[in-house]
């Protein structure tokens, strides 16, 4: 039925399929809406967050989602202005998720202000001390050149292309991508840097202030090196989901074993740099503001100093072997779970930095407050992920995502 | 009177807070919650989602009878300076709803400009800042027993204690109606300091050597205002806060519970 939209020489599910699998989704879909309108209408009493948890699910989410789509601007680094060619292969998919990831970031912080339609102040009135400032203009200027990344991607669609306008426009953005690339890897470098800096900066918060360089913490530095480090673990993880998904192989071995490569390095050299920060903050900072390190790891029932190994050694030090290593890189399932164990190690790390910051008590007589979100802080946050498969259905149904698609499945 | 103004020196106004003295009657938080038309809910027990701009603690020394002492701690907003105006929250509010005066040393917060990211409460490590959950909701008539001189807040905005800033304006338009541009220490008080009953809390300019709250903290001005009083702390002063309340009290467990030291650390006036 929808054939003449899709490109030639590929082949898709059936309509009827591809309906029913976008009904189920777009279901979970408008759970997430119907929670944001009460949200929007009744206000953040509708959420379970608190005094003590100012910053909670939703903020994770949206630092955890920005560290994922972090695989979009370094790609586009590696193949525009490194010129690791090779990513052309994958680089339409990491732009896609990165779009996602971002637009659904702007969409939880929409929903997590107390005055939504206030957003506005953070421009208009502008505090250049605070990071959330840097933040907001960053990951503004950041979400626009990958809209402007994503356009060229939609004008390919076979009809839109058979317009004379739309196919030379999205020729003539091809041609200059490199300029968007560069300055996206800019812009993110910031507003990653920043996301690092938002916990860190807090001096009054014991378990994420931070030293550094400047004005600008450690973790300012750390948070864009994992974004890079990792991101490309998602892309790598969800390009893997979509080939299983669709019983097809997608991208090139050569490609997929660059990409996993580089982040296998990115990951190694940045878990060395976060075992000395934390080495530094337990050995000095914490002890000069009078925290022994163990006191941000007992007393709880949840924060224990299992989180850090597991952020560290389980989710850092193991993916960063396996995807060095030629044998790791070639055996798809040692793969899966390098790149699964990677998403889920700066997951952790995001969480820490938000959710354990505010757990934890700081003066002598508080005590650790323990957090369980709302269904509609729960809904709206797997919203996004509704949205990301829809968005990711649609786009590999009707545009020609991966280049390579018919080389590695010829029709019969 | 330009030279007048010329030559007038910056006020830090401030607080100190004799936990000797304190009952824990909570008439302080009263005062303030009726003063600053602070909004509460039915059920106030959930102390995590309602609103006390001055809250008071229960600390105990921890030990069983007959070693057993407890202590009442008002914590109002601390009005921490930081370093050079730079206090935890002022400097992380991204739309600049909350700025620290330096004419006055009070922290300020503008309803009207915060849009609720709540990074000033994830920044503050006191728990003094606290966020509208709900729309303010006033039973039946209490509308009509609302300060004028204190706007209500609205749902979705931070609120915090202000050190009464509205009875400093009022103070200062007296004043300037009759040519003083120099309060009396009495003439600027805070609503807490007023109510309470075992006269527990003083109020007034640190800078103001003619100010009891300065005979009283002898705050040391090289030191970042660390008091010279040996009975006197302040909240958390090893972060790097600032504060500009202090804390009177003879017992030595009472003063160690306002920071954190690691089992072989002396006091913070040994420390240093």
């Amino acid at each position: 039925m929808d054939s003449a939209l899709m490109s030639r020489g590929v082949k898709r599910c059936p309509t009827w399929q591809f309906i029913l699998w976008l009904c189920l989704f777009g279901g979970v879909l408008l759970w997430g809406v119907y929670a944001i309108l009460l949200i929007w209408l009744k206000g953040l009493n509708q959420t379970n967050m608190n005094d003590n948890y100012g910053f909670a699910l939703w903020i994770w989410a949206d630092l955890g989602v920005i560290a994922l789509g972090g695989g979009a601007f370094f790609t586009g680094f590696l193949k525009y202005v490194v010129g690791k060619d090779d990513l052309k292969n994958i680089i339409n998919y990491a732009v896609i998720i990165g779009f996602i990831c971002y637009s659904s970031a702007l969409l939880i912080l929409a929903i997590d202000v107390g005055q939504p339609l206030r957003s506005w102040f953070i421009f208009w009135h502008a505090n250049v001390h605070s990071m959330l400032t840097e933040v907001a203009f960053c990951l503004s200027c950041y979400f626009a050149v990958l809209t402007i990344e994503f356009i060229p991607l939609i004008l390919e669609n076979r009809q839109i292309d058979k317009v004379p306008f739309f196919h030379n426009l999205s020729h003539n953005m091809h041609k200059v991508m490199a300029v968007f690339a560069a300055t996206g890897a800019f812009l993110s470098f910031f507003h990653q840097g920043s996301l690092g800096g938002t916990p860190s900066v807090l001096f009054g918060r014991p378990f994420s202030y931070r030293e550094g360089l400047l004005i600008w913490p450690w973790t300012f530095f750390l948070f864009t090196w994992s974004a890079a480090a990792y991101g490309p673990c998602f892309t790598l993880f969800v390009t893997r989901i979509t080939e299983k998904v669709t019983k097809k192989k997608l991208v090139k071995q050569n490609t997929i074993d660059l990409l996993a490569k580089i982040s296998g390095w990115m990951i190694a050299t940045y878990i060395i740099a976060k075992i000395i920060d934390t080495w530094y903050w337990a050995t000095v900072t914490a002890p000069s503001k009078g925290f022994a390190f163990m006191d941000f790891y007992s007393n709880n029932p949840l924060y224990g100093i299992w989180i850090l190994v597991l952020e560290i050694v389980v989710c850092g030090i193991v993916p960063a072997i396996i995807l060095l290593t030629p044998k790791g890189r070639n055996n798809s399932v040692a793969l899966f779970i390098a790149v699964t164990l990677g998403c889920i190690g700066v997951l952790l790390n995001r969480w820490v930095m938000v959710l354990q910051v505010v757990a934890m008590p700081v003066m002598t007589f508080d005590k650790w407050v323990m957090y369980i979100p709302s269904w509609q802080e729960v809904a709206t946050t797997i919203l996004p992920v509704a949205y990301g498969i829809i968005v990711l259905m649609i786009t590999y149904r009707y545009l020609p995502i991966f280049p390579q698609e018919q080389e590695l499945n010829p029709n019969p | 009177m330009k030279k007048e103004v010329k030559n007038e020196k910056a006020k830090k106004y401030g607080m100190v807070i004799d936990l000797d003295k304190c009952t824990g009657c909570g008439a302080c938080m009263v005062a303030c919650m009726s003063e600053n038309n602070v909004p509460f809910k039915e059920d106030e027990s959930n102390k995590l989602d309602s609103i006390a701009w001055m809250r008071v603690y229960k600390l105990t020394n921890g030990k069983p009878f007959p070693e057993a002492d407890i202590c009442y701690l008002p914590r109002p907003c601390m009005h921490c300076e930081g370093h050079n105006g730079h206090a935890p929250c002022v400097s992380v509010c991204p739309a600049t709803a909350t700025d620290y005066n330096h004419e006055t040393g009070i922290v300020s917060q503008i309803y009207t400009r915060c849009f609720g990211c709540r990074y000033c409460m994830v920044a503050c490590p006191y728990h003094a800042r606290y966020f509208n959950w709900w729309d303010p909701v006033w039973p039946e008539g209490m509308e009509k027993y609302l300060n004028p001189d204190v706007s209500p807040r609205m749902r979705g905005v931070v609120e915090k204690c202000s050190f009464c800033f509205h009875r400093y304006q009022t103070a200062m338009n007296k004043a300037y109606v009759e040519g003083r541009r120099k309060l009396e220490e009495d003439e600027y008080q805070t609503s807490c300091a007023q109510a309470c009953p075992a006269d527990a809390i003083t109020f007034g300019d640190l800078n103001d050597p003619a100010h009891a709250v300065h005979q009283i903290a002898k705050p040391d001005l090289k030191h970042g205002g660390r008091s010279s009083n040996p009975n006197a702390f302040r909240l958390l002063e090893r972060l790097g806060t600032n504060p500009k309340v202090y804390y009177l009290s003879s017992r030595e467990w009472v003063r160690r519970a306002g920071d954190n030291y690691l089992k072989k650390d002396k006091t913070v006036k040994k420390l240093h």
